[in-house]
Protein backbone atom coordinates (compact mmCIF):
# COMPACT_ATOMS: atom_id res chain seq x y z
CA UNK A 1 0.00 0.00 0.00
CA UNK A 2 2.49 2.42 -0.30
CA UNK A 3 0.95 4.58 -2.98
CA UNK A 4 -1.86 5.10 -0.36
CA UNK A 5 1.74 5.93 2.00
CA UNK A 6 2.51 9.26 -0.80
CA UNK A 7 -1.26 10.21 -1.02
CA UNK A 8 -1.32 10.36 2.39
CA UNK A 9 2.28 12.56 2.88
CA UNK A 10 0.63 14.44 0.08
CA UNK A 11 -2.56 15.22 1.88
CA UNK A 12 -1.12 15.66 5.47
CA UNK A 13 2.04 17.48 4.41
CA UNK A 14 1.72 20.11 7.38
CA UNK A 15 0.53 18.10 10.11
CA UNK A 16 0.84 14.74 11.17
CA UNK A 17 -1.50 14.86 14.02
CA UNK A 18 -4.10 15.70 11.92
CA UNK A 19 -3.81 12.27 9.84
CA UNK A 20 -3.63 10.34 13.01
CA UNK A 21 -6.81 12.35 13.36
CA UNK A 22 -8.50 11.48 10.56
CA UNK A 23 -7.48 7.95 10.11
CA UNK A 24 -5.86 6.39 12.97
CA UNK A 25 -8.73 4.53 15.70
CA UNK A 26 -9.31 6.82 18.53
CA UNK A 27 -6.84 9.45 16.95
CA UNK A 28 -8.50 12.43 17.78
CA UNK A 29 -7.52 11.63 21.14
CA UNK A 30 -3.98 12.34 20.83
CA UNK A 31 -3.74 16.32 21.27
CA UNK A 32 -5.68 16.14 24.65
CA UNK A 33 -1.94 13.96 26.35
CA UNK A 34 -1.12 16.33 28.67
CA UNK A 35 2.77 14.37 28.79
CA UNK A 36 2.24 13.73 32.52
CA UNK A 37 3.77 9.98 32.13
CA UNK A 38 2.06 7.98 33.77
CA UNK A 39 1.03 5.51 30.79
CA UNK A 40 4.74 5.37 29.90
CA UNK A 41 5.05 4.22 33.17
CA UNK A 42 2.32 1.22 32.75
CA UNK A 43 3.40 -0.88 30.07
CA UNK A 44 4.28 -4.22 31.12
CA UNK A 45 7.00 -4.97 28.46
CA UNK A 46 8.30 -1.28 29.45
CA UNK A 47 11.99 -1.76 28.43
CA UNK A 48 11.08 -2.83 25.02
CA UNK A 49 9.11 -0.06 23.96
CA UNK A 50 11.94 2.43 21.89
CA UNK A 51 8.83 5.06 22.18
CA UNK A 52 6.34 4.42 25.04
CA UNK A 53 2.73 5.94 24.36
CA UNK A 54 3.57 9.10 26.17
CA UNK A 55 6.64 9.85 23.97
CA UNK A 56 4.48 8.28 21.01
CA UNK A 57 2.21 11.05 21.61
CA UNK A 58 4.56 13.48 21.30
CA UNK A 59 6.28 12.65 18.75
CA UNK A 60 3.03 12.51 17.14
CA UNK A 61 2.72 16.53 17.88
CA UNK A 62 6.32 17.34 16.49
CA UNK A 63 5.19 15.81 12.75
CA UNK A 64 7.50 12.77 13.01
CA UNK A 65 5.74 10.52 11.09
CA UNK A 66 7.88 8.37 9.73
CA UNK A 67 10.14 7.38 13.19
CA UNK A 68 6.13 6.63 14.57
CA UNK A 69 4.43 4.52 11.64
CA UNK A 70 7.99 2.82 11.41
CA UNK A 71 8.43 2.04 14.94
CA UNK A 72 7.92 -1.33 16.65
CA UNK A 73 7.46 0.26 20.24
CA UNK A 74 2.94 -0.04 19.56
CA UNK A 75 3.69 -3.76 18.63
CA UNK A 76 4.66 -4.27 22.08
CA UNK A 77 1.01 -3.32 23.33
CA UNK A 78 -0.03 -6.46 25.39
CA UNK A 79 -3.51 -4.88 25.81
CA UNK A 80 -3.01 -5.41 29.64
CA UNK A 81 -5.26 -1.56 30.00
CA UNK A 82 -3.07 -0.17 32.59
CA UNK A 83 -2.66 2.73 30.83
CA UNK A 84 -6.45 3.52 30.49
CA UNK A 85 -7.36 2.87 34.12
CA UNK A 86 -4.78 4.82 34.82
CA UNK A 87 -4.66 8.22 32.30
CA UNK A 88 -6.06 10.94 34.23
CA UNK A 89 -7.16 12.67 30.69
CA UNK A 90 -9.28 9.43 29.97
CA UNK A 91 -7.14 9.05 26.75
CA UNK A 92 -7.88 5.04 25.21
CA UNK A 93 -4.18 4.81 25.08
CA UNK A 94 -4.63 0.63 24.36
CA UNK A 95 -6.83 1.73 21.29
CA UNK A 96 -4.69 4.39 19.95
CA UNK A 97 -1.83 1.93 20.33
CA UNK A 98 -3.74 -1.00 18.27
CA UNK A 99 -4.55 1.64 15.65
CA UNK A 100 -1.23 3.23 15.00
CA UNK A 101 -0.13 -0.30 14.43
CA UNK A 102 -3.46 -1.38 12.30
CA UNK A 103 -2.52 2.11 10.22
CA UNK A 104 1.42 1.35 9.96
CA UNK A 105 0.52 -2.06 8.26
CA UNK A 106 -2.12 -0.89 6.22
CA UNK A 107 0.41 1.90 4.79
CA UNK A 108 3.21 -0.95 4.75
CA UNK A 109 5.78 0.58 7.04
CA UNK A 110 5.55 -2.03 9.31
CA UNK A 111 9.92 -2.93 10.39
CA UNK A 112 10.58 -6.85 8.81
CA UNK A 113 9.57 -9.54 10.69
CA UNK A 114 7.76 -7.97 13.56
CA UNK A 115 6.52 -11.02 15.41
CA UNK A 116 3.44 -9.63 16.55
CA UNK A 117 2.70 -8.14 13.65
CA UNK A 118 2.66 -11.58 12.04
CA UNK A 119 1.17 -12.81 14.87
CA UNK A 120 -1.49 -10.62 14.48
CA UNK A 121 -2.09 -11.48 10.64
CA UNK A 122 -2.06 -14.95 11.49
CA UNK A 123 -4.97 -14.69 13.84
CA UNK A 124 -7.17 -12.57 11.33
CA UNK A 125 -7.00 -14.84 8.59
CA UNK A 126 -7.36 -17.70 10.83
CA UNK A 127 -11.05 -16.15 12.14
CA UNK A 128 -11.99 -15.09 9.22
CA UNK A 129 -11.61 -18.30 7.49
CA UNK A 130 -14.59 -19.49 9.17
CA UNK A 131 -15.53 -17.01 11.59
CA UNK A 132 -13.84 -19.30 14.58
CA UNK A 133 -10.02 -19.72 15.54
CA UNK A 134 -8.80 -22.84 14.76
CA UNK A 135 -6.40 -23.13 17.60
CA UNK A 136 -4.36 -25.80 16.03
CA UNK A 137 -3.61 -24.56 12.99
CA UNK A 138 -2.63 -20.71 14.06
CA UNK A 139 -0.51 -22.40 16.95
CA UNK A 140 1.37 -24.09 13.72
CA UNK A 141 0.86 -21.13 11.26
CA UNK A 142 3.02 -19.67 13.90
CA UNK A 143 5.10 -22.06 14.18
CA UNK A 144 6.24 -22.30 10.80
CA UNK A 145 6.01 -18.57 10.04
CA UNK A 146 9.64 -17.84 10.11
CA UNK A 147 10.27 -20.29 7.10
CA UNK A 148 9.81 -24.69 7.06
CA UNK A 149 13.78 -25.13 8.92
CA UNK A 150 12.90 -22.54 11.67
CA UNK A 151 8.93 -23.84 12.14
CA UNK A 152 10.52 -27.41 12.85
CA UNK A 153 12.63 -26.16 15.33
CA UNK A 154 10.10 -24.21 17.18
CA UNK A 155 7.74 -27.18 16.94
CA UNK A 156 10.02 -29.57 18.42
CA UNK A 157 10.65 -26.77 21.55
CA UNK A 158 7.05 -26.78 21.72
CA UNK A 159 6.38 -30.79 21.84
CA UNK A 160 6.39 -31.15 25.38
CA UNK A 161 3.22 -28.15 25.61
CA UNK A 162 1.33 -29.36 22.77
CA UNK A 163 1.71 -33.01 24.13
CA UNK A 164 -0.06 -31.74 27.43
CA UNK A 165 -2.66 -29.98 25.87
CA UNK A 166 -3.45 -33.20 23.74
CA UNK A 167 -3.58 -35.17 26.62
CA UNK A 168 -5.88 -32.94 28.58
CA UNK A 169 -8.03 -32.67 25.70
CA UNK A 170 -7.37 -29.16 25.62
CA UNK A 171 -6.16 -29.34 21.92
CA UNK A 172 -7.52 -31.49 19.34
CA UNK A 173 -5.93 -33.40 16.25
CA UNK A 174 -9.30 -33.75 14.22
CA UNK A 175 -8.95 -29.84 14.24
CA UNK A 176 -6.38 -29.53 11.32
CA UNK A 177 -8.96 -31.05 9.40
CA UNK A 178 -12.28 -28.75 8.97
CA UNK A 179 -12.72 -28.18 12.67
CA UNK A 180 -15.45 -25.59 14.08
CA UNK A 181 -16.65 -22.50 12.61
CA UNK A 182 -19.65 -20.92 11.88
CA UNK A 183 -22.75 -22.05 10.24
CA UNK A 184 -23.32 -19.38 8.53
CA UNK A 185 -20.12 -18.83 6.75
CA UNK A 186 -21.77 -17.15 3.75
CA UNK A 187 -23.37 -14.70 5.63
CA UNK A 188 -20.25 -13.60 7.93
CA UNK A 189 -17.82 -13.27 5.13
CA UNK A 190 -20.30 -10.69 3.09
CA UNK A 191 -21.12 -9.19 6.52
CA UNK A 192 -16.91 -8.81 7.07
CA UNK A 193 -16.12 -7.55 3.37
CA UNK A 194 -18.83 -5.22 3.30
CA UNK A 195 -17.01 -3.93 6.77
CA UNK A 196 -13.90 -3.77 5.22
CA UNK A 197 -14.96 -2.23 2.08
CA UNK A 198 -16.58 0.49 4.14
CA UNK A 199 -13.96 1.32 6.33
CA UNK A 200 -11.33 1.33 2.93
CA UNK A 201 -13.31 3.59 1.02
CA UNK A 202 -12.96 5.96 3.96
CA UNK A 203 -9.53 6.23 4.48
CA UNK A 204 -9.13 6.26 0.61
CA UNK A 205 -11.23 9.00 0.73
CA UNK A 206 -9.57 10.75 3.48
CA UNK A 207 -6.15 9.92 1.59
CA UNK A 208 -7.30 12.25 -1.66
CA UNK B 1 -33.89 -19.75 43.53
CA UNK B 2 -35.37 -18.74 40.24
CA UNK B 3 -33.92 -20.31 37.46
CA UNK B 4 -32.06 -17.81 35.95
CA UNK B 5 -31.20 -17.22 32.20
CA UNK B 6 -28.68 -15.68 29.95
CA UNK B 7 -27.20 -15.09 26.92
CA UNK B 8 -24.36 -16.59 27.10
CA UNK B 9 -21.08 -16.06 24.32
CA UNK B 10 -18.29 -18.68 24.77
CA UNK B 11 -16.03 -17.89 22.73
CA UNK B 12 -13.60 -19.75 20.36
CA UNK B 13 -11.21 -21.26 23.19
CA UNK B 14 -14.39 -23.12 25.25
CA UNK B 15 -15.10 -24.99 22.64
CA UNK B 16 -14.87 -28.53 22.92
CA UNK B 17 -10.67 -29.67 22.09
CA UNK B 18 -9.53 -25.99 22.51
CA UNK B 19 -7.40 -24.53 25.18
CA UNK B 20 -10.20 -23.26 27.45
CA UNK B 21 -12.56 -26.20 27.60
CA UNK B 22 -11.78 -26.66 30.61
CA UNK B 23 -13.42 -24.07 32.06
CA UNK B 24 -16.03 -24.48 30.01
CA UNK B 25 -16.83 -27.58 31.36
CA UNK B 26 -16.28 -26.24 35.01
CA UNK B 27 -18.38 -23.63 34.46
CA UNK B 28 -21.29 -25.61 32.76
CA UNK B 29 -21.10 -27.90 36.17
CA UNK B 30 -21.25 -24.47 38.38
CA UNK B 31 -24.23 -23.25 35.99
CA UNK B 32 -25.70 -26.55 36.89
CA UNK B 33 -25.57 -26.01 40.74
CA UNK B 34 -26.70 -22.48 40.79
CA UNK B 35 -29.73 -23.11 38.65
CA UNK B 36 -28.44 -20.47 35.70
CA UNK B 37 -29.45 -21.40 32.50
CA UNK B 38 -26.88 -20.23 30.01
CA UNK B 39 -28.34 -20.18 26.10
CA UNK B 40 -25.28 -19.90 23.56
CA UNK B 41 -26.01 -17.36 21.08
CA UNK B 42 -26.93 -19.06 18.37
CA UNK B 43 -23.93 -19.25 15.63
CA UNK B 44 -21.87 -16.98 17.37
CA UNK B 45 -18.51 -15.56 15.80
CA UNK B 46 -15.10 -14.82 17.06
CA UNK B 47 -14.41 -11.83 18.40
CA UNK B 48 -11.01 -10.70 17.56
CA UNK B 49 -9.61 -10.75 21.16
CA UNK B 50 -7.29 -8.19 21.71
CA UNK B 51 -5.43 -9.36 18.67
CA UNK B 52 -7.21 -8.85 15.55
CA UNK B 53 -6.18 -5.53 15.09
CA UNK B 54 -2.67 -6.27 12.44
CA UNK B 55 -5.46 -7.16 9.84
CA UNK B 56 -8.56 -5.78 11.41
CA UNK B 57 -9.54 -2.42 11.50
CA UNK B 58 -11.82 -0.63 13.40
CA UNK B 59 -14.97 -0.81 11.49
CA UNK B 60 -14.58 -4.82 10.47
CA UNK B 61 -13.43 -5.61 14.11
CA UNK B 62 -16.28 -4.26 15.79
CA UNK B 63 -18.55 -5.49 13.20
CA UNK B 64 -17.55 -9.14 14.79
CA UNK B 65 -18.76 -8.42 17.91
CA UNK B 66 -22.00 -6.55 16.13
CA UNK B 67 -23.20 -9.84 14.43
CA UNK B 68 -22.61 -11.89 18.25
CA UNK B 69 -25.05 -8.79 19.73
CA UNK B 70 -27.35 -9.06 16.48
CA UNK B 71 -27.59 -12.82 17.09
CA UNK B 72 -28.62 -12.29 20.70
CA UNK B 73 -31.11 -9.81 20.67
CA UNK B 74 -32.83 -11.61 17.86
CA UNK B 75 -32.72 -15.09 19.29
CA UNK B 76 -32.04 -14.37 22.48
CA UNK B 77 -34.51 -11.73 23.00
CA UNK B 78 -34.27 -9.69 26.65
CA UNK B 79 -31.42 -11.90 28.30
CA UNK B 80 -28.02 -10.19 29.15
CA UNK B 81 -25.07 -11.37 27.08
CA UNK B 82 -22.61 -13.19 29.78
CA UNK B 83 -19.24 -14.02 28.57
CA UNK B 84 -16.17 -16.03 30.68
CA UNK B 85 -13.62 -14.97 28.81
CA UNK B 86 -11.73 -11.63 30.01
CA UNK B 87 -11.24 -11.23 26.27
CA UNK B 88 -14.10 -11.90 24.71
CA UNK B 89 -16.03 -10.01 27.34
CA UNK B 90 -14.19 -7.14 26.83
CA UNK B 91 -14.64 -7.23 23.05
CA UNK B 92 -17.95 -7.30 22.90
CA UNK B 93 -19.02 -4.65 26.16
CA UNK B 94 -15.80 -2.35 24.53
CA UNK B 95 -17.64 -2.50 20.83
CA UNK B 96 -21.14 -1.91 22.31
CA UNK B 97 -19.75 1.00 24.01
CA UNK B 98 -18.21 2.66 20.99
CA UNK B 99 -21.50 2.14 18.74
CA UNK B 100 -23.25 3.77 21.78
CA UNK B 101 -20.91 7.03 21.67
CA UNK B 102 -20.58 6.56 17.12
CA UNK B 103 -23.24 7.12 15.26
CA UNK B 104 -21.38 6.80 12.48
CA UNK B 105 -19.88 3.85 13.23
CA UNK B 106 -23.15 1.89 14.34
CA UNK B 107 -24.74 2.99 10.88
CA UNK B 108 -21.88 1.40 8.98
CA UNK B 109 -21.78 -1.55 10.88
CA UNK B 110 -25.81 -2.20 10.46
CA UNK B 111 -25.31 -1.21 6.71
CA UNK B 112 -22.61 -4.61 6.83
CA UNK B 113 -24.97 -6.44 9.09
CA UNK B 114 -27.54 -5.81 6.43
CA UNK B 115 -25.52 -8.05 3.87
CA UNK B 116 -26.84 -11.28 5.94
CA UNK B 117 -30.32 -9.84 7.18
CA UNK B 118 -29.27 -8.88 10.78
CA UNK B 119 -29.81 -5.88 12.69
CA UNK B 120 -27.63 -4.45 15.63
CA UNK B 121 -30.04 -2.55 18.27
CA UNK B 122 -27.71 -2.47 20.90
CA UNK B 123 -29.75 -2.61 23.75
CA UNK B 124 -28.25 -5.42 25.41
CA UNK B 125 -25.76 -5.15 28.45
CA UNK B 126 -22.81 -7.06 28.08
CA UNK B 127 -21.39 -8.91 31.24
CA UNK B 128 -19.14 -11.29 32.74
CA UNK B 129 -19.63 -13.55 34.92
CA UNK B 130 -18.19 -13.01 37.59
CA UNK B 131 -20.24 -10.08 37.41
CA UNK B 132 -23.26 -12.77 37.70
CA UNK B 133 -21.63 -14.86 40.52
CA UNK B 134 -21.55 -11.35 42.49
CA UNK B 135 -24.29 -9.01 41.33
CA UNK B 136 -27.31 -11.23 40.80
CA UNK B 137 -26.10 -14.30 42.90
CA UNK B 138 -23.73 -13.28 46.01
CA UNK B 139 -21.39 -14.61 48.27
CA UNK B 140 -23.90 -15.58 50.86
CA UNK B 141 -25.88 -17.97 47.80
CA UNK B 142 -22.75 -19.35 47.05
CA UNK B 143 -21.66 -19.76 50.45
CA UNK B 144 -25.12 -21.58 51.49
CA UNK B 145 -24.42 -24.22 48.52
CA UNK B 146 -20.75 -25.11 49.97
CA UNK B 147 -21.00 -28.90 51.05
CA UNK B 148 -17.05 -29.69 50.90
CA UNK B 149 -15.29 -26.44 52.63
CA UNK B 150 -11.73 -26.20 50.90
CA UNK B 151 -10.19 -26.23 54.38
CA UNK B 152 -6.27 -26.01 54.81
CA UNK B 153 -5.98 -24.62 50.98
CA UNK B 154 -3.78 -21.80 50.28
CA UNK B 155 -5.09 -20.00 47.26
CA UNK B 156 -3.37 -16.77 45.09
CA UNK B 157 -6.18 -14.88 43.82
CA UNK B 158 -4.72 -13.83 40.24
CA UNK B 159 -7.16 -11.76 38.85
CA UNK B 160 -4.64 -10.69 35.89
CA UNK B 161 -5.50 -7.79 33.19
CA UNK B 162 -8.44 -7.62 31.18
CA UNK B 163 -11.35 -9.34 33.61
CA UNK B 164 -10.28 -6.27 35.84
CA UNK B 165 -9.53 -2.88 33.54
CA UNK B 166 -10.95 -1.11 32.39
CA UNK B 167 -14.24 -2.51 33.13
CA UNK B 168 -13.67 -4.64 36.13
CA UNK B 169 -16.24 -5.46 38.85
CA UNK B 170 -18.31 -2.30 40.26
CA UNK B 171 -17.29 -1.21 43.31
CA UNK B 172 -13.82 -2.91 43.13
CA UNK B 173 -10.64 -1.16 42.72
CA UNK B 174 -8.20 -1.49 39.30
CA UNK B 175 -5.07 -2.10 41.63
CA UNK B 176 -6.05 -3.76 44.33
CA UNK B 177 -9.18 -6.05 43.30
CA UNK B 178 -10.64 -7.96 45.83
CA UNK B 179 -13.37 -10.35 44.86
CA UNK B 180 -10.94 -13.32 44.06
CA UNK B 181 -10.41 -13.35 47.51
CA UNK B 182 -13.76 -13.31 49.41
CA UNK B 183 -14.55 -15.62 47.09
CA UNK B 184 -11.96 -18.02 48.08
CA UNK B 185 -13.06 -17.22 51.76
CA UNK B 186 -16.54 -17.73 50.85
CA UNK B 187 -15.71 -21.48 49.77
CA UNK B 188 -13.58 -22.25 52.78
CA UNK B 189 -10.24 -21.91 51.44
CA UNK B 190 -7.27 -19.69 53.04
CA UNK B 191 -6.84 -16.71 50.39
CA UNK B 192 -3.24 -15.52 50.16
CA UNK B 193 -3.05 -11.88 51.72
CA UNK B 194 -1.39 -8.83 49.55
CA UNK B 195 -0.62 -11.55 46.91
CA UNK B 196 1.13 -8.74 45.02
CA UNK B 197 1.62 -10.44 41.06
CA UNK B 198 -2.93 -10.36 41.07
CA UNK B 199 -3.35 -7.69 38.60
CA UNK B 200 0.66 -8.86 36.96
CA UNK B 201 0.16 -8.73 33.22
CA UNK B 202 0.84 -12.57 31.58
CA UNK B 203 1.88 -11.37 28.43
CA UNK B 204 -1.81 -11.75 26.79
CA UNK B 205 -1.23 -13.22 23.00
CA UNK B 206 2.08 -11.68 23.10
CA UNK B 207 2.95 -14.99 25.32
CA UNK B 208 2.87 -16.29 21.52
CA UNK B 209 5.01 -13.70 19.71
CA UNK B 210 7.46 -12.56 22.57
CA UNK B 211 7.49 -15.74 24.87
CA UNK B 212 11.14 -15.24 26.62
CA UNK B 213 9.40 -11.30 27.55
CA UNK B 214 6.09 -12.55 28.74
CA UNK B 215 7.84 -15.70 30.48
CA UNK B 216 10.15 -13.17 32.33
CA UNK B 217 6.39 -11.92 33.58
CA UNK B 218 4.57 -15.16 34.21
CA UNK B 219 7.81 -16.32 36.23
CA UNK B 220 7.02 -13.17 38.83
CA UNK B 221 3.28 -14.27 39.05
CA UNK B 222 4.53 -17.97 39.76
CA UNK B 223 7.66 -16.68 42.13
CA UNK B 224 5.47 -14.41 44.25
CA UNK B 225 2.62 -17.46 45.01
CA UNK B 226 5.13 -19.73 45.70
CA UNK B 227 6.94 -17.08 48.34
CA UNK B 228 3.48 -16.58 49.99
CA UNK B 229 3.42 -20.65 49.65
CA UNK B 230 0.46 -20.84 47.95
CA UNK B 231 -1.23 -24.58 46.93
CA UNK B 232 -2.24 -22.86 44.15
CA UNK B 233 -3.17 -20.15 41.59
CA UNK B 234 -6.59 -19.53 41.10
CA UNK B 235 -7.42 -16.88 37.81
CA UNK B 236 -11.16 -16.05 36.03
CA UNK B 237 -9.01 -15.96 32.50
CA UNK B 238 -8.03 -18.38 30.08
CA UNK B 239 -5.49 -16.68 28.74
CA UNK B 240 -4.28 -16.28 32.18
CA UNK B 241 -4.87 -19.72 32.78
CA UNK B 242 -2.81 -21.21 29.91
CA UNK B 243 -0.03 -18.68 30.12
CA UNK B 244 0.63 -19.59 33.65
CA UNK B 245 0.17 -22.95 33.64
CA UNK B 246 1.57 -24.33 30.30
CA UNK B 247 4.86 -22.70 29.97
CA UNK B 248 6.38 -23.49 33.65
CA UNK B 249 8.64 -26.39 32.26
CA UNK B 250 10.23 -23.79 29.73
CA UNK B 251 10.38 -21.26 32.38
CA UNK B 252 12.16 -24.08 34.43
CA UNK B 253 14.88 -24.99 31.78
CA UNK B 254 15.75 -21.14 31.28
CA UNK B 255 15.81 -20.37 34.82
CA UNK B 256 16.72 -23.30 36.45
CA UNK B 257 13.84 -22.63 38.64
CA UNK B 258 11.69 -26.00 40.19
CA UNK B 259 7.79 -24.28 39.39
CA UNK B 260 5.06 -26.99 39.72
CA UNK B 261 2.26 -24.72 40.58
CA UNK B 262 -1.46 -25.29 39.84
CA UNK B 263 -3.01 -23.06 38.02
CA UNK B 264 -7.42 -23.17 38.29
CA UNK B 265 -10.84 -21.61 37.03
CA UNK B 266 -12.40 -20.25 39.83
CA UNK B 267 -15.72 -22.22 38.62
CA UNK B 268 -12.95 -25.39 39.49
CA UNK B 269 -13.01 -24.78 43.02
CA UNK B 270 -16.26 -23.84 43.22
CA UNK B 271 -17.24 -27.47 42.06
CA UNK B 272 -15.24 -29.08 43.94
CA UNK B 273 -16.59 -27.26 47.20
CA UNK B 274 -20.40 -27.34 46.10
CA UNK B 275 -19.44 -31.26 45.88
CA UNK B 276 -19.14 -32.14 42.50
CA UNK B 277 -16.29 -34.84 41.61
CA UNK B 278 -12.87 -34.05 39.91
CA UNK B 279 -13.98 -34.73 36.22
CA UNK B 280 -17.00 -32.78 36.84
CA UNK B 281 -14.65 -29.55 37.47
CA UNK B 282 -12.53 -30.45 34.47
CA UNK B 283 -9.62 -31.37 36.95
CA UNK B 284 -8.16 -34.13 34.79
CA UNK B 285 -7.82 -31.34 31.99
CA UNK B 286 -4.97 -29.64 34.08
CA UNK B 287 -1.30 -29.83 32.33
CA UNK B 288 -0.13 -29.47 36.46
CA UNK B 289 -2.24 -31.52 38.09
CA UNK B 290 -4.10 -29.84 41.34
CA UNK B 291 -3.38 -32.35 43.47
CA UNK B 292 -4.79 -30.97 47.03
CA UNK B 293 -7.85 -30.09 45.78
CA UNK B 294 -8.35 -33.23 43.93
CA UNK B 295 -7.83 -35.00 47.07
CA UNK B 296 -10.97 -32.90 48.55
CA UNK B 297 -13.00 -33.80 45.20
CA UNK B 298 -12.19 -37.69 45.59
CA UNK B 299 -13.11 -37.36 49.13
S1 LIG C 1 -1.22 8.97 31.01
FE1 LIG C 1 -2.56 10.03 29.56
S2 LIG C 1 -2.10 12.21 29.79
FE2 LIG C 1 -0.44 11.08 30.82
S3 LIG C 1 1.15 10.91 29.23
FE3 LIG C 1 -0.09 9.07 29.07
S4 LIG C 1 -1.69 9.56 27.54
FE4 LIG C 1 -0.74 11.47 28.19
S1 LIG D 1 -2.48 -1.57 27.19
FE1 LIG D 1 -0.67 -1.41 25.92
S2 LIG D 1 -0.14 0.75 25.95
FE2 LIG D 1 -1.51 0.39 27.69
S3 LIG D 1 -0.21 -0.02 29.45
FE3 LIG D 1 -0.73 -1.98 28.55
S4 LIG D 1 0.95 -2.41 27.11
FE4 LIG D 1 1.05 -0.22 27.61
Amino acid sequence: MTELNTAMVEQYRNSFLQEVEANVEEGEWVKMCMQCGVCAGSCPLGNAWEHPPQEIFMMIRAGKREAVLSSDSMWMCTSCYNCIARCPRGLPITHIMHGLAHYAQRLGLVPKNQPTQKFAQKFWQNLNKKGRVNELKLGLSLYFMNGFGEGVKTSLKMKDIGLGMLKTKRMAVNEAFGGHGVKDLSGFQKIMKKAHELEDARIQKSGN
Amino acid sequence: MAKKEYSFYPGCSSQQGASSSNMQKSVETMCEELDVKINQIPDWNCCAASIGYGGGGELPRLTLSARNIALSEQHNTGQDIVATCAACWLATREAAERFHEDDGLMAETNQALAEAGLKLRNETPIRHMVEVLIEDIGYETIGGKVQRPLEGLKIAGYVGCQTNRPFGIAGESFENPMYLDKLVETLGADPVQNYDKKVQCCGGALAFSEPEKSQDMIKTIIESAYDSSADLIVTPCPVCQMNVEIYQDQINQRHNTKFKMPVVYYSQLMDVAFGRSAKDSALDQQVIKAGKLEEIANK
